[in-house]
C-alpha cells in the first residue's frame, strides 16, 4: 500500500489514518493554508502550522485546531510528519510524510517568490511530490514583485493626479495583504473592504506587521476617497458597494492578467500580474529540488503539465481532485480565496 | 515601435471610447507620418501581406523558447491568440530596440523575399530585441488581424482630433483601394479632392436592430419598407469607364463577382449604387448557403457561374453623374434609382429592390411574418426624409428581422473559447434526441452572458465524460433552446442539416433533459423552410 493514497475524501495516509487537505468531513485533517478548497469545514480534528491556525479558526469558527510549529515532527503510528514553509500565504506549508525511508510531500499551493510577508519556500527533498499546476504552461512567468509594485504604485499616482479613486482587488486572505505590504504609503491613504480588513485584524493580532489602513464605512465621508486606494475583493466590482467612490480606476492583481483575454473579460481597467502560485519556471524549479521521481499533478493544467514532466523522464500523474486553483480565481461573480 | 506599443497598452487597458481616442489623438501627434500612415493602414485592416506562415513561426517560436511544439499549441488553445502565445513563451529579451513601427513592418515585408533559413534568423533576430509587448504587436504584424477594439469610426475621431480635419471629410479619405506602398500620409489626408482615387467608396451607413414596437416609430407615410435580403451588402462604383464592387467590409470585390463586368459600360460614369449582392435565379433569390460558395473564391468557375448566379439588389443610389448625392432625402435618392434604372437597361444584373405597399402597420406585420416564405430575413425601414449617413446609427434605418426559428436541445460537447474567452467554455456542440440516444446538429458560441459561461464552465469541468483535445464530452443534462435564420440539407453535417446563425436564446432551466427536441422536430422544420 503506497503511504499515501488519493480517495475520494481527498489525500489519505492509511497508515496514520490522516487525510491531507480533505474535502469530505474526515475525523483528522492536516491542513496546509487557510485557503477555502484546502481548509474545509466540517473536519473533528485540524493540525496546521501556528501562523496558519488564527485565520483558519477566525474562518471556520468553533473548530478542534491543534498548531505546530515549522519543521517540528508529529509521529503518528510510526509514520513521521511535518510542515515545511510553501511561501504561498502567510503560514502556508508543504507536509512532509516519512515512514519507513520513503518521503512524500504535499506541497498544497506554493510560490518560489520571497513576498516578504509569507515564511519563504523551502525545498524538501522526496521520492514522491504532489504538486499543483494553476500556471503550468510555459506562457505563465512573474516578473520580481518589485517591479510589479512599482507599476501598481505609479498607477495609483497616475489617478490621483487624474483625481480618481484607485480599487486594487486581491483575494481577501494572502493577495490582499501582499498588496497592502507593496502599496507607498506616502501617496495616500489605504482603505480596505471589510472582509479584507476582517483577515487583517486577524494577522495583526498573531502579531503580523501590516501598513495602516482604514475600513470602508458609511461613517467616511465620500469626498474622502478621490486620490486614495482601496483594497478590495474581485467580488466587490460590479456591485453597488463601488458605487460610492464616484470616479475610479480598477485594477486587478492576478496571474490569470499575464493573458490579454483574462484582463479584458476581468473587466478591470489595470491588469497587474502578481500570483502567490508559481509560474511556469518556478513550477519546474521547485519539481527538481525536490529530486522526486514520482509527482502528482493536483490542480491546474494537470494533462499538460504531467505529459510536459513525463517527457522530462520523470513518473507523472494527473490527479482528480477538488482543489479549485485555476476555476475558483478565473471566477469574476463569486468571492474565491485561492489565489 | 515604442511609442505604438505604449499606444497600444493604453487602448488595450480601457474599455471607454474617450480614453481610447485621446490615447490614439496623442499618438498620432508623436509619431512620423510614415508611422501614422501605417497605423491608420492596420487599424483599417490593410496590413502587410503575409510572408511567413504560422506553422514555421511555431516551430521558430517552441525552438528559442526551448519547449516542445505540441506544449506550445496547447498554450495557444487556452491563449486563443498565437502572436501573443509567442510572445510569452519566449525567454526575456537581450536589449530593448527602439526602432520605428515603419522600420519593423518594413522588416516584416524583407521577409518575403528571403529563404526559410534567412526568415528564421531575422524572425528570431527580432524577438530578441522585442520586449513582451512589442514581440508580440511584431508577431501581429507577421500573422494579421489586429483586434484592439479600435473600430474605424473611433481610429478617424482620433486622427480628426490630431489633424483638426472633419471627421465626415476624413472618414471619405480613408476609404478606397490605398497602402501604404502606393500613397504618403499627405496625400491620403490633406489631398484636395477626395474623387481622386476612381475607386473610393463611401463610407456605408448601416442599421440597428429594431428595439421599440414599430408602431412606435411614428406615422407609417414617414417610413418606407422593402424586404431584407441575406446576401452581402454591396457598392457598385461606375466611374471613368471602370466598375469598382466593394463589400461591407471594405473589401473589394470585383473580381469575384464577373457577372457586374458589363455594368462598366451599361451604367453611366459618376454611379454609385448601394445594395445587396445576391445569389438569385428564376425570380427569387439563392439562399445563403449558395452565397458561401462565391465568397471565398476569386476564380470562378463556369460551373459555379450557373450554379450560384449573382444580381445585385439595388436599394440606393449615392451617386448620381458624379454628384455626391448622401444628403439629399431617401425618397428622392430612391425616385433617382428607378429613374436611372428605367433609363439604363442593364440586363438583370440589377434588380431594383421592391419597396413593400402598405398603409398600417399591422399590415407591415403580416408581410415581415411572410418574410421566409419571399426568401428574406423580415424587413427594413428607412425614414423616407433621411439623408445616407455614415456608420451604424439610430433613428432612420432599422433592421426589422422575422423571429428566429428555434429548437430545443441537449449540450454534448464543450470547448474553449478564443480571445476574451480563452479559458472560459463557451462553445458547444448540441444534439436532439433519436429515441433515446442524442444526434449532434449544431454548433452555438453567442447568447449567454459572461455570468451564465462562467456557470456553465464550472458546470463542464465537473461534468466532463470524456476530453478529445480540446473538446470535453459532458453528461446529457442542460437544455438550451437554440435560435437560427434558417434551416438546409448538409451532407457535410452528420445530422443531415445545417443552421444558419445558430446561437443560444435561453437557457433553459426548467425544462428536463428528456423533453429537449427531436430529431423528427428538426426534419420537419428543414421540410417546411428548407427549401
Amino acid at each position: 500500500m503506497p503511504l499515501l493514497e488519493f480517495t475520494e475524501r481527498g489525500i489519505y495516509c492509511a497508515r496514520a489514518d490522516v487525510y491531507i487537505d480533505p474535502w469530505k468531513p474526515v475525523d483528522r485533517a492536516l491542513i496546509t493554508h487557510g485557503h477555502a478548497d484546502h481548509s474545509r469545514w466540517g473536519h473533528r480534528h485540524y493540525l496546521t502550522t501556528r501562523t496558519a491556525a488564527p485565520v483558519i479558526q477566525y474562518r471556520r469558527g468553533d473548530i478542534n485546531i491543534s498548531t505546530v510549529e515549522f519543521g517540528e515532527m508529529t509521529t503518528i503510528n510510526g509514520v513521521k510528519f511535518s510542515f515545511h514553509p510553501a511561501g504561498h500565504i502567510i503560514g502556508s506549508a508543504q507536509i512532509r510524510v516519512e515512514y519507513g525511508g520513503e518521503i512524500w510531500v504535499a506541497s498544497g499551493d506554493y510560490k518560489l517568490e520571497d513576498d516578504g510577508l509569507s515564511e519563504a519556500y523551502e525545498p524538501v527533498k522526496c521520492h514522491h511530490f504532489i504538486t499543483e499546476s494553476t500556471f503550468g504552461l510555459p506562457v505563465y512567468r512573474w516578473q520580481p514583485q518589485e517591479v510589479v509594485f512599482a507599476d501598481i504604485n505609479a498607477w495609483w499616482r497616475a489617478n490621483q493626479a487624474a483625481g480618481k479613486v484607485s480599487l486594487l482587488t486581491g483575494y481577501a486572505l494572502g493577495k490582499a495583504q501582499r498588496l497592502l505590504c507593496g502599496l507607498d504609503t506616502s501617496i495616500g491613504t489605504i482603505y480596505t473592504h471589510g472582509a479584507i480588513e476582517n483577515t487583517n485584524e486577524v494577522v495583526r493580532r498573531q502579531g503580523i506587521d501590516l501598513p495602516p489602513t482604514t475600513r470602508v464605512s458609511p461613517a467616511i465621508d465620500k469626498k474622502e476617497y478621490p486620490g486614495n486606494i482601496v483594497v478590495t475583493t474581485p467580488g466587490s466590482i460590479g456591485q453597488p458597494w463601488v458605487k460610492k467612490f464616484g470616479q475610479a480606476s480598477v485594477g486587478a492583481a492576478s496571474g490569470w492578467m499575464s493573458l490579454r483575454g483574462a484582463r479584458r473579460r476581468r473587466g478591470a481597467d489595470r491588469g497587474f500580474v502578481l500570483s502567490d502560485h508559481c509560474d511556469w519556471p518556478g513550477l519546474l524549479t521547485a519539481i527538481k529540488l525536490t529530486e522526486a521521481e514520482n509527482i502528482y499533478v493536483t490542480h491546474g493544467y494537470t494533462a499538460i503539465f504531467s505529459r510536459h514532466l513525463r517527457g522530462l523522464g520523470l513518473n507523472a500523474v494527473e490527479l482528480e481532485t477538488e482543489f479549485e486553483g485555476e476555476l475558483a480565481e478565473m471566477s469574476t461573480t463569486n468571492e474565491t480565496e485561492s489565489e | 515601435m515604442r511609442h505604438f506599443a505604449e499606444m497600444f497598452r493604453a487602448l488595450d487597458r480601457t474599455t471607454k471610447t474617450n480614453a481610447k481616442v485621446a490615447a490614439l489623438a496623442e499618438y498620432f501627434q508623436r509619431v512620423e507620418d510614415q508611422d501614422k500612415l501605417w497605423t491608420i493602414a492596420l487599424l483599417s485592416h490593410r496590413r502587410p501581406r503575409r510572408t511567413v506562415n504560422s506553422k514555421l513561426l511555431r516551430a521558430w517560436a517552441a525552438e528559442y523558447a526551448n519547449i516542445e511544439l505540441w506544449i506550445l499549441e496547447e498554450s495557444y488553445h487556452v491563449v486563443g491568440d498565437l502572436a501573443e502565445t509567442i510572445a510569452l513563451v519566449l525567454p526575456p529579451p537581450e536589449s530593448d530596440s527602439d526602432q520605428t513601427l515603419t522600420y519593423w513592418i518594413e522588416q516584416v515585408q524583407r521577409l518575403g523575399k528571403l529563404d526559410e533559413e534567412g526568415k528564421k534568423e531575422a524572425v528570431v533576430a527580432a524577438w530578441r530585441v522585442l520586449d513582451t509587448t512589442k514581440r508580440y504587436l511584431f508577431n501581429k504584424l507577421i500573422t494579421g488581424g489586429f483586434r484592439v477594439g479600435v473600430s474605424q469610426k473611433l481610429m478617424t475621431r482620433a486622427l480628426s482630433k490630431a489633424t483638426g480635419i472633419e471627421e465626415t471629410n476624413l472618414a471619405h479619405r480613408l476609404m478606397g483601394n490605398w497602402t501604404p506602398d502606393t500613397t504618403s500620409f499627405a496625400e491620403l489626408i490633406h489631398s484636395e479632392s477626395a474623387t481622386d482615387d476612381i475607386s473610393r467608396p463611401y463610407p456605408f451607413y448601416l442599421a440597428y436592430q429594431l428595439e421599440v414596437a414599430p408602431q412606435d416609430l411614428g406615422q407609417p407615410e414617414e417610413w418606407q419598407a422593402e424586404h431584407k435580403w441575406d446576401g452581402i451588402r454591396g457598392q457598385l462604383i461606375v466611374r471613368k469607364g471602370e466598375l469598382f464592387v466593394w463589400s461591407r467590409g471594405e473589401e473589394l470585390v470585383t473580381d469575384k463577382y464577373p457577372e457586374y463586368t458589363p455594368l462598366a459600360t451599361l451604367l453611366p460614369g459618376g454611379t454609385v449604387i448601394d445594395g445587396e449582392i445576391l445569389p438569385f435565379t428564376e425570380g427569387r433569390p439563392l439562399g445563403f448557403n449558395v452565397l458561401q460558395t462565391r465568397i471565398g473564391r476569386k476564380k470562378v468557375s463556369k460551373k459555379l457561374l450557373k450554379e450560384a448566379p449573382i444580381v445585385l439588389m439595388a436599394y440606393d443610389l449615392l451617386e448620381v453623374d458624379g454628384e455626391d448625392i448622401r444628403t439629399r432625402p431617401m425618397r428622392e435618392r430612391r425616385q433617382l434609382l428607378e429613374e436611372l434604372l428605367a433609363k439604363h437597361d442593364t440586363g438583370g444584373i440589377i434588380h431594383l429592390s421592391p419597396l413593400v405597399e402598405w398603409a398600417a402597420w399591422e399590415e407591415l406585420a403580416q408581410e415581415r411574418a411572410q418574410a421566409r416564405a419571399k426568401y428574406s430575413e423580415g424587413l427594413m425601414l428607412k425614414r423616407r426624409n433621411s439623408p445616407y449617413r455614415q456608420g451604424r446609427k439610430k433613428g432612420d434605418w432599422w433592421k426589422w428581422k422575422v423571429d428566429p426559428l428555434t429548437i430545443d436541445a441537449v449540450m454534448m460537447y464543450a470547448q474553449r473559447g478564443h480571445g476574451r474567452r480563452a479559458n472560459l467554455y463557451t462553445d458547444f456542440t448540441f444534439g436532439v434526441w433519436d429515441g433515446d440516444q442524442l444526434v449532434p446538429f449544431t454548433k452555438a458560441y453567442s447568447g449567454l452572458t459572461d455570468k451564465e459561461f462562467n456557470r456553465i464552465t464550472s458546470w463542464v469541468r465537473k461534468n466532463t465524460v470524456e476530453r478529445f483535445g480540446p473538446v470535453r464530452s459532458v453528461k446529457p443534462y442542460h437544455v438550451f433552446e437554440i435560435g437560427f435564420e434558417g434551416i438546409r440539407k448538409s451532407s457535410r453535417h452528420k445530422s443531415g442539416v445545417a443552421l444558419r446563425f445558430p446561437r443560444m436564446l435561453r437557457w433553459r432551466k426548467d425544462k428536463p433533459v428528456k423533453e429537449a427536441n427531436t430529431k423528427e422536430d428538426l426534419l420537419a422544420l428543414l421540410a417546411k423552410y428548407g427549401g
